[in-house]
């Protein structure tokens, strides 16, 4: 019985130990990535290509999504606010819930399965095939020819696919209250422009996004450098990658809206 | 992929994600509204009850947005609510003007309404306006109500 007890704790130290330490490992990772950065920004057309490729391959996505989520948004308010007589008020309501948390949630919830999933497979594979050590051999560094750009990217595409996701938002949810339904147009713009205020609900959205294009692509890039270099070691990592990078987003945006809307 | 197709792609891309931001600020924001900060001037004023008065309440004269609430505070010496207004620069109000907490609507937002006096010296930065109106609170309404109305029957 002790040993079965000893044995126990020392799988629950184990684990503890293990995580501290890949913490640990991730956080060099984080600040080497930012200290080297000057040297990846030398050669910008390499960020350039990731932009394309994390940013613009994800458009279509974030643009059908977030017609689709303004369109939801505008029927689901439309049919509550209807019964306290107040349908124009719809306006204010698909704005402010896509600029303060769905658009920057929902937008970093698709990139991180859209292009942090693709970041890294693309890395663990790279890893597998050795090409990050032959860039090692040849004295390239493979932080600042690899990781940097993908990581500026990543940070550069949040907040502008975000901005996008909020804007055809509530260009949906025109669409469906006034364009189909009929609520008047002049009060669906009028009341959403005296709600939503640009420093207190846009800014915040854009600082939100921000903060979840560094998590996501971080995530995405640490957990691609740091995959066993096997097939199974890949997609176990790529599958991590989407897991925690869900689960970072959702606990930060509650941090953030505590500390953004609450006013304490 | 070529170079420049890969710049103009992303190039695309970010003006859309701009030109996204600024639509966002422009059309759904009240960017133009928004007042910035050294065009404004602070005014304060005491209230026995603020009701549900919250900072960045708006400030109304006629129905025009002229300031918003910029702090509220309790002042310990004579319990009352000292309520901080940032008014546009461009909006002068003489000194007598009568400061209201009032309700938009039956149960909508509260905000700060002002009249105008006929002083010829207007309010400057960190001055107090002396006639407050306070909030109507429905409670204190209803009572009164139901005591007159006792009263009356009391008479009968």
């Amino acid at each position: 019985m002790p040993e079965r007890l000893a044995s126990g704790l020392r799988g629950i130290g184990h684990q503890v130990v293990n995580g501290v330490w890949r913490l640990g490992y991730a956080s060099r990772f984080f600040l080497l990535t930012l200290l080297r950065s000057p040297t990846s920004f030398r050669r910008f057309h390499l960020t350039v290509r990731e932009i394309y490729f994390t940013g613009v391959l994800s458009l279509i996505i974030i643009i059908v999504s977030g017609l689709f989520v303004g369109m939801v948004l505008g029927l689901q308010g439309y049919e509550t606010l209807q019964k306290y007589g107040s349908s124009e008020a719809v306006g204010t309501l698909v704005a402010l819930s896509l600029t303060r948390e769905l658009g920057p949630v929902v937008a970093a919830l698709l990139f991180a399965s859209r292009a942090g999933s693709a970041m890294t497979a693309e890395i663990g594979l790279m890893k597998a095939t050795e090409q990050i050590s032959a860039m090692e051999m040849m004295a390239v560094d493979p932080i600042a020819r690899v990781i940097g750009p993908r990581f500026w990217a990543g940070v550069i595409s949040m907040p502008l696919l975000a901005a996008m996701f909020s804007a055809v938002g509530v260009f949906g949810g025109y669409l469906i209250t006034v364009v189909v339904i009929g609520v008047d147009a002049g009060a669906f713009w009028s009341q959403m422009q005296s709600a939503v205020d640009v420093r207190h609900d846009i800014m915040n959205g854009v600082i939100k996004s921000v903060v979840f294009g560094v998590a996501v692509t971080a995530i995405a890039l640490f957990e691609g450098y740091d995959a066993p270099p096997t097939a199974e070691g890949v997609s176990g990592a790529t599958t991590r990658t989407v897991v925690t990078s869900s689960l970072a987003i959702l606990g930060l945006d509650f941090v953030l809206t505590a500390f953004m809307f609450t006013g304490i | 992929m070529q170079r420049t197709v890969l710049d103009l792609w992303v190039g695309v891309f970010v003006v859309a994600g701009i030109i996204a931001l600024l639509v966002l600020a422009l059309k759904v924001g009240n960017a133009s509204t928004t007042f910035n900060v050294g065009e404004t001037y602070r005014v304060y004023a005491e209230f026995d009850n603020i009701g549900g008065l919250k900072v960045r309440a708006p400030v109304k004269s006629a129905g025009v947005v002229v300031g918003r609430v910029d702090d509220v505070e309790f002042d310990t010496q004579r319990y009352v609510a000292r309520v901080a207004i940032k008014l546009d620069k461009r909006y002068l109000f003489p000194k007598d003007t009568s400061v209201s907490i009032l309700t938009s609507g039956l149960l909508g937002e509260q905000y700060i309404g002002l009249e105008a006096g006929g002083d010829s010296a207007m309010l400057k930065d960190g001055d107090a306006a002396r006639i407050t109106q306070s909030a109507l609170v429905l409670e204190k309404l209803i009572g009164q109500f139901l005591y007159n109305k006792a009263a009356e029957g009391g008479a009968k």
